[in-house]
Parts: C-alpha cells; structure tokens; sequence
C-alpha cells in the first residue's frame, strides 16, 4: 500500500477506540434505574426483538438484586452482553420507551442492561440455570454466531446434547469478529461464548461443514441441524483493478481491527470506502480512528436513501468522514498500489420494487479521487454454494426460507435463523432467532407444543 | 413592601425562619455565619447537662437516587460546657441585635437546677427559652427530653418551674413520639408557656446491615433507635402543628418543625397556623445558603398573591381541616384519563386492576391499548391519579349529583342506630352509589 498513515500511540489508540457508551458507576445506574417507571406491559419489552422483560431487570437493580436481574435478562436472550453493548437500541427498545411520549430522554435500557452483564461477568458468571436431564437426543449447529450460541444454549438447558461446529478458530462469529470497538471489546464476545458452553454446548471450532465434514455426516449424528451460518463475505465489485494492492473488503479489515493489536492494522493516509450500509460505516470510521487523515465514503443513492442508521451516519460526521452520494466507483488505479479511484456521477431514475429510485449514471461525469486504500463494503449474500448442498433446502431473494412460527427450513430436519434468514439484522434479532429455533426444534422432535 | 418579620410569643425576628437547636447552632461561628446569610433567628443546640457523644451519629434514607429523604440520629445535646455555650450566645447577640436568639436548655428534672440555668440564661441576653422536651435518645433514659415530653404532668411542673423566674418568653419544643399532641401542647399552656415549638425527631430504626445483621449505623457493632426528620417528616409535623393550631384549649403561638426545606414547606405550616419555622436537616444538607431563596421564594410569593405581612396568611387553611363526620359523602368524583397527554405506561391500569376496583379498561386505540375509565364503576379513590406519572393526565372530575350535600354526622342523626347495613345501602342507592 503507498503511503500507510504512520502509527499511533497506545494512548492515542485507546482513546479513538474508546467507548461510545462507557459503564454507568451504581450510583448512576441505580437513579437511571430509579427513572423507570416499572410499566406495565411495557412497550419496551415489545420493542425488543428478543422480548427482554425489561421494567423487571431494570427494577431488580433498584433493590440491588443483580442476580435475579441477570437472570431476567439472559432467559430471553443468551448473548445479551453483547446486545447491550452493540443492538441499535434507539430504533430497539429504547426508541418505545415511553418517555418519548413525555417529551423526555428514555430511559437508558442498553447502558442499565450492561451494568447488570458486566456485574455478571465480574462474579465469574455463575450458573444461573439448572440445564434439565439428558434426553438423549442431538442437535448439530452450523456456525457460532449469535444465533448458534443462542439455539445451542436453550437446546442444552431443555436437555440436548448440543454441538457447534464452528468455521473459524474463535466462536461467536461477528459479535467476535465484526462489532466495532468502541462498542464492545472483542473479550464480551469471547465471555459470551464461555457463558454458553458453561450450560453445557460443545463447540467444535475449526471446522468447516461442507468441507471438514460432510452435510451428510452431520444428519447422520444428530436428529436435527441449526443453520446459523450468517452471511459469506462481500460481493466482488467487478470492476478494474480490484487485485490492487490496498484494495480490501470490509469484513477482513474490521475482523483485524476487534483483535485490538492496532499497530498491526495497516490503513492508508487517503481511503475510499464503497458503500453506505452499518457494515460500511463502521469500516469508515474504524479506518479514521486508525489514524487515517482523509476517509471519504462513496454511495451510489442520495443520502435519503442510505441503509445505515441516523445515528450511524452521525457517528461518522461526527468523525469527519466525507460522503459523496449519487458517486459509484467505475475502475481502481494504479501501478502495483492503488493510486486513485474513478467515479461516475449518478442521478436517481424510475422506482425499483422496494419503491428506491434506482441510480443511473450520468455519462461523461468521470472524475478521479486520489487514495492510497479503497475498502469494499457494497453488501453481504448468502453462501449459495453450501446451502445448495442441503437437499430440499430452498433460498429466495437471498435467504434461506423458513416457516416463521418454528424457523424450519424446506428440508424438516434443518431449521435456520440469524442473518441467513434475514439478510443482515442485528445481534438481537440472530439471538431471537436462535432461541426460536430451539423450541421449533423440541416441538419437531418431540411433537410438543403447538 | 412585603414585611417578612414575625413575632412568635415575644420574641421578634426579620423574617421567620430560624435554625433549628441542632448542630447548626452548635456555636457563634456558626450561628454568626448563618446571621449573615440571612437567617431571622437561631436556637441555641441545647445546652445543659453534662454528655459524651458517639461516632456514627447519623444514618439517612435516600429515595430513587435522592440524597437524604429522611435523617436519623443520636446525638446528645451540647457537649460544650454551659459557660462556654452562654459567653457564645452573648457575643452572638451584641452582633446581631435583631435576630432572634433562643438557648434551648435541658437539665435534670430538679427546680433548683432549673431556675440556676434560667437565669444565667437571661443573664446572657437571649430573646428566650425554648425547652427541650424532645430529644428521644440517650437523653430521655436519663429522665430527661422525651421522657418529659411523654408525661403532661412533668411537662407543664418544668415549664412551671421555668416561667416562675423568666423573665423572657419560654417556648416548648413537643415530642411528636407521643399518640396525642394536644395533651402535652396544653400541659404547656398550663405550666404558663408564651409559645409551643413542634415536632421533634420521631423514634426510627434506620436499616438492618443484610450481611453482618447489624444495626445501621453501628457503633462497634451496635447500633439503635435514633431520632427521624427531614423531608419524610413534614406531613406528620404538618398534622401535629394542626392539632395545636386548632385546640381551643392551647391558642399558643406557634414555632414550627419538621422536614421543611423550602419556602413553600413554610408556607404550608404558616397556613397551618404556626408564626415561624424552624430548619435543620436542609440546612445540614446544603448549608446555610439556603436561606437565600427561602426568603426570595417567600417574598415572590406574597408579593404574587398581594400579601403584605405574614399575619394575613397566618392560619388561612385552618378552616379547611375538619373531621371525616363533617365531610360530603356524596360529593361525586370520577377519574378522567387525557387521552393526549397519556403515554400508555399502564400503571393505573394495573394499580386499579389489581389493587382498586377493576374500572380501567385497556380499550384498543390505534393500534395501541388505551387505558379508559369505566365512569360509571370508578370509585373515585384516587388511586390511579396518584400512580399516573404524567403531569394533569389524570384528573378527578366532579360529577354534579343534582341532590344536596350529606355528611356522616347528619346522616347519623336521620337513619334508625344503631345503623344497619340495610338502611345505608338504601340510602347509598337512592343517591346512585351502587357497592360492588
Ligand atoms: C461489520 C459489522 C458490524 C456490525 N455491527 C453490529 C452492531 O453494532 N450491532 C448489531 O446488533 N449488529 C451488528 N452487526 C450485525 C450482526 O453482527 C449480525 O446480524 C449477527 O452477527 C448475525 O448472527 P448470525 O449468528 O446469523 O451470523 P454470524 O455472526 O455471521 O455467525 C455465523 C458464523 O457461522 C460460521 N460459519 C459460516 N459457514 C459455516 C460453515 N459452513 N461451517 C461452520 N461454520 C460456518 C461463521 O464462521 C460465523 O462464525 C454487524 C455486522 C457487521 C458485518
Ligand atoms: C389505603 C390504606 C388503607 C389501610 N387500611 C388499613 C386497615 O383497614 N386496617 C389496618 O390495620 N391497617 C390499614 N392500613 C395500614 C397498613 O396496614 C399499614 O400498617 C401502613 O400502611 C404502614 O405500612 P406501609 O408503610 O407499608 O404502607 C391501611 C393503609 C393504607 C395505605
Ligand atoms: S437486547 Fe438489545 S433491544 Fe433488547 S433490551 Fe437489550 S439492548 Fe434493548
Ligand atoms: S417503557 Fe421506559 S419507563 Fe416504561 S418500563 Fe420500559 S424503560 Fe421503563
Ligand atoms: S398512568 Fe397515566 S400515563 Fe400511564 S397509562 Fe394511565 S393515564 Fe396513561
């Protein structure tokens, strides 16, 4: 890459990664806790996707019972360390909060619930649950995402013998490798996991189903499957000069940058990202925080109809990234390295099916920006080749399909959840997923329930 | 010109309030500090017997993340010698000739003993007395405060013992540690007392330590009751004051105590009938500093309302107290939800639902649940405005009956007695109050 941005200090590294919402000390968190007004049948509680009884956990804190606090949290959602520190909580839970209506500041939930997970962790994470006997049957889980960790962790606690089979060689898939610093620290994600296999779920890591092991071999060992393989990583852009040197995609640059190991993160003096999803945004401003002195992102839409959240964008004004709408990049220069990117102008023409003006280039607008590093961020899909291995197993428009009420796929013994089914939500929403999942999963094998 | 002075029983003060006898006017240092800050008057923290102090002398409560709703302690009276005490309180009133200067005395129940120290009081140049009958720690097992307090006959012999040789105005203060305040509010008036100040601390255990099980706060382990004040004390001070406000038998003037830390607290005891007020746990939370908008906030008031002296405010809410047998009982309120400032927390909801009379409905409204009153089953107890967390969001709405008011006291004279259910229930349907 020409021109690397010269390296930081430690200081300086801790203090540009530094968290966005720092803990609450007791005293804060218990007169925020204290704010809550305890509602009944709250709206929050609705509001989150994986139906925390937050008035209840809130409350707890206010008598000082943390652990039953704690429990209230984690029986509706296994990776809730995470959610609280990552779920986008002002479209969430506190977005319903009823002090809105008020006309006043919500209660912060995400904050108070960390307060009670960080206690949690702090007491070494002692076991809240008493798992029910063996009932001697299995269940195979593809992928230690959120939405894995979350199906094995309720499948273990009504009896299963649960097993992760994980790709990578560290669990908890983009909670570990994904989630931005300044949200959460890569070691949450990691105590996460601990949590989960404390309950008893074996995870198998290094292990790629489809090539370490055969679909086959797992139908053969367990009496179902969970798909929690989220999503492959991003599309090519195709267009010339993507092999250049400094050219990379998003995901295997944020995955350097959760390690915290900053020194060794190598970012250009001028970057380009291409996108302007969450995914896209983050990779933005974690280039800026790396020390990075111009990050400009490209966007082919307006700014009406950008993906990322309001906050998001805020975020990374805030960090003085550039945006170029109606802007998509044509080909990369350079000799070796990337030198520059040429962009198209676009204008925004007829509706598409979703109702987006779809972008159209306007001809002769090329223009050049000059950058040392181009980061790709134009969207995940999922990985059509390993699923078309599942027999039975339908997709559409870029999910897998499922049946809502139990998350069963097309082929009964496979049942998904997370970002495979809706092509890149929140940690939450995998979570909820998850949990789902397991129960469709005890209802299909056993036949109870509904 | 709003004119803030007050006279209670003699003695004269620009404005009414006055530090409690506590620690704030433990010294001149402090009282002189609290002079010049505005204060109208301080009462001496009492002096008399000889004491020794423990450490750990206060404990609080705190509400929602709210410091000090309620303060508790056991502190003695003065462990300063009287001389010094008496030298202070000179030097303090050759400073500041026109604030009040009251010495709270204590000493043991012995006549002798009494007149000595009532005179080298008056030999000190303060305005006047106030007897400590209150202090319910330490003090009262030695036969002393609250043990007289609890006693008339003790009470009124004392302040006989006291108003036979004092020659300036000798107030009261009452123990509210007591079922009755009237009785030992007219031993005073007996024993010929110019005021009565009220409410002293009220007995309190103030919490139980869950992991050592000790008392706290614990002195080497041990730990007791102690005495409560504060804001969590001033409706039942407000209710004492009341009670001696509105005693024929007493018609004393009134010095005021118990959980005020605003103007408007003062106020409310002023309506109440009392003359001035007296201050302690504020001040020790923030300082003598307070008394700055006390007296702004007070000023602002009277001028808004168009008083210009205290005694046109003096006692105005007093004919409005009376006994549940002269209430209307068929004064008519039901709850009103406004649907516009409502924001769906449900609380009345659930409050009614559960612990009321099951008249809120969760009616579907779009999309959304609404609460809504049932008006024909509401009983109108309140309970649900006193939950709702919005401000005039609920209101209780007078329901005009056509008929005329009916108190329990008449209804008394006009039914057969004893009263029987049937007779009450014919009455109650008579006048549309149906009894689920
Ligand atoms: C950069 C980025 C930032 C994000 N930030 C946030 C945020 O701040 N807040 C938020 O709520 N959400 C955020 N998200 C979204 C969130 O991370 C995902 O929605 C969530 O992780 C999805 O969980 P999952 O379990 O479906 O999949 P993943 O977390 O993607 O986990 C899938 C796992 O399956 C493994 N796997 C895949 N195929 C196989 C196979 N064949 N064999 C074995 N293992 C396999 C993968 O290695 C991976 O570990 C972010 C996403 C990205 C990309
Ligand atoms: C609305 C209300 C009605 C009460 N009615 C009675 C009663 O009928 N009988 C009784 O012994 N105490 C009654 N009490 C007193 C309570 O039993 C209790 O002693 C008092 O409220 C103090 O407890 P608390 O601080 O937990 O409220 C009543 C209290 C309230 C608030
Ligand atoms: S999991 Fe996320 S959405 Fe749910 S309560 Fe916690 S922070 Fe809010
Ligand atoms: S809506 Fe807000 S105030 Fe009500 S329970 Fe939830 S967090 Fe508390
Ligand atoms: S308590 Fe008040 S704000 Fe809450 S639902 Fe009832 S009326 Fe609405």
């Amino acid at each position: 890459m020409n021109n690397i941005a010269p390296k930081l200090s430690r200081e300086q590294y801790e203090e540009n990664f530094a968290e966005l919402h720092p803990a609450f000390t007791p005293v804060a968190a218990t007169a925020e806790a204290n704010r809550c007004l305890y509602c009944f049948d709250s709206p929050c509680m609705k509001a989150c996707p994986t139906h925390i009884d937050i008035s209840t956990f809130i409350k707890k804190i206010t008598t000082g019972n943390m652990k039953g606090s704690a429990k209230t949290i984690l029986s509706s959602n296994w990776v809730a360390l995470t959610c609280a520190k990552a779920c986008p909580v002002n479209v969430l839970c506190e977005g319903a909060c009823v002090y809105h209506a008020k006309g006043e500041e919500p209660i912060q939930i995400g904050r108070l619930q960390r307060y009670v997970m960080d206690w949690y962790v702090e007491k070494g994470m002692p076991q809240l649950f008493t798992p029910a006997p063996k009932n001697g049957k299995s269940v195979g889980i593809i992928g230690a995402g959120p939405s894995g960790l979350a199906c094995a962790a309720e499948l273990a606690l009504m009896g299963y013998e649960a097993v992760i089979y994980e790709a990578k060689h560290v669990a908890g898939g983009l909670d570990t490798h994904g989630i931005a610093p300044y949200k959460m620290k890569q070691q949450d994600s990691l105590n996460e996991v601990k949590m989960v296999e404390k309950l008893g779920v074996t995870i198998k890591t290094g292990i790629r189903v489809g090539e370490t092991i055969s679909v086959n071999e797992l139908v053969r060992k367990h009496d179902a499957i969970f798909l929690g393989v989220g999503l492959k990583t991003p599309t090519r852009l195709g267009i010339p000069g993507e092999e250049l040197n400094g050219v990379h995609d998003a995901l295997t640059f944020i995955e350097k940058v959760t390690t915290r190991k900053w020194n060794l993160v190598d970012v250009g003096k001028r970057v380009a990202v291409i996108g302007a999803g969450n995914t896209a945004i983050d990779a933005a401003t974690e280039a800026k925080r790396l020390g990075a002195e111009k990050v400009v992102m490209l966007y082919r839409r307006s700014e009406k109809e950008m993906p990322a959240y309001e906050f998001e964008f805020e975020l990374a004004k805030k960090d003085g990234i550039e945006f170029q709408f109606l802007t998509t990049p044509k080909r990369i220069f350079g000799n070796g390295k990337v030198e520059a990117v040429e962009c198209l102008k676009m204008e925004l023409g007829e509706k598409d099916s979703e109702g987006r003006r779809k972008p159209k280039p306007v001809p002769g607008s090329e223009f050049q920006i000059p950058i040392d590093m181009l980061i790709k961020s134009a969207g995940q899909n999922i990985e059509e080749t390993f699923l078309s291995g599942i027999p039975g197993l339908k997709t559409a428009d870029g999910v897998v399909v499922v049946n809502s009420e139990t998350l069963q796929t097309t082929n009964n013994k496979f049942f998904a959840g997370g970002d495979c089914i809706n092509g890149g939500k929140e940690v939450v929403n995998a979570s909820a997923d998850g949990k789902k999942a397991a129960h469709g999963i005890d209802n299909f094998i056993f036949g109870r329930g509904k | 010109m709003v004119d803030l002075s007050t006279d209670c029983g003699g003695i004269k003060s620009p404005n009414p309030f006055w530090l409690a006898s506590a620690p704030p006017t433990n010294s001149a240092y402090q009282v002189c500090k609290a002079f010049e800050a505005g204060w109208g008057g301080a009462v001496w923290k009492t002096i008399g017997a000889p004491v020794m102090n423990v450490v750990n002398r206060y404990a609080a409560i705190d509400y929602n993340g709210q410091k000090i709703i309620g303060l508790n302690n056991i502190e003695l009276i003065s462990d300063r010698s009287i001389e010094i005490n008496l030298k202070e309180i000179s030097e303090t009133k050759k400073l500041w000739p026109e604030r009040a200067v009251v010495a709270s005395l204590m000493v043991e129940s012995d006549r002798q003993i009494w007149h000595d120290i009532v005179k080298r009081t008056i030999d000190s140049g303060a305005d006047g007395i106030e007897l400590n009958y209150g202090c319910p720690h330490g003090m009262s097992e030695r036969g002393m405060g609250s043990a007289v307090g609890q006693v008339p006959e003790y009470c009124s012999m004392i302040t006989e013992w006291v108003t036979e040789v004092s020659t300036i105005p000798v107030i009261v203060k009452l123990t509210p540690n007591i079922t009755d305040i009237r009785y030992p509010g007219r031993a005073a008036k007996k024993g010929g007392a110019n005021a009565i100040s009220l409410i002293n601390t009220i007995n309190t255990i103030m919490g139980v330590n869950l992991d050592t099980f000790e008392i706290e706060p614990s002195r080497g382990g041990k730990g007791g009751h102690g005495g409560y004040a504060g804001p969590a004390v001033k409706p039942i001070a407000l209710h004492m004051v009341s009670e001696i406000a509105r005693d024929p038998e007493i018609n004393l003037p009134i010095s005021a105590i118990g959980g005020i830390s605003t103007w408007r607290d003062a106020l409310e005891f002023i309506l109440l009938g009392s003359s001035n007020v007296q201050v302690c746990t504020a001040a020790m939370h923030y300082g003598f500093r307070i008394i700055e908008d006390m007296i702004d906030g007070l000023t602002n008031w009277m001028e808004e309302k168009g008083f210009t002296s205290l005694d046109q405010v003096r006692g105005k809410a007093l004919p409005n107290i009376t006994s549940f047998g002269e209430m209307d009982l068929l004064y008519k309120a039901v709850a009103h939800i406004d649907e516009k400032k409502c924001i769906q927390c449900n609380l009345c909801y659930i409050a009614c639902e559960d612990t009321a009379h099951q008249c809120i409905d969760l009616l579907p409204k779009d999309g959304k649940k609404q609460p809504t009153v049932r008006e024909a089953d509401c009983v109108g107890c309140r309970l649900c405005y006193i939950v709702c967390p919005v401000e005039n969001c609920i209101t209780m709405v007078r329901k005009e009956n056509g008929g005329k008011p009916k108190t329990w006291n008449e209804l008394v004279k006009e039914l057969p007695q004893p009263m029987s259910l049937e007779d009450l229930r014919k009455f109650q349907h008579e006048h549309g109050i149906e009894i689920h």
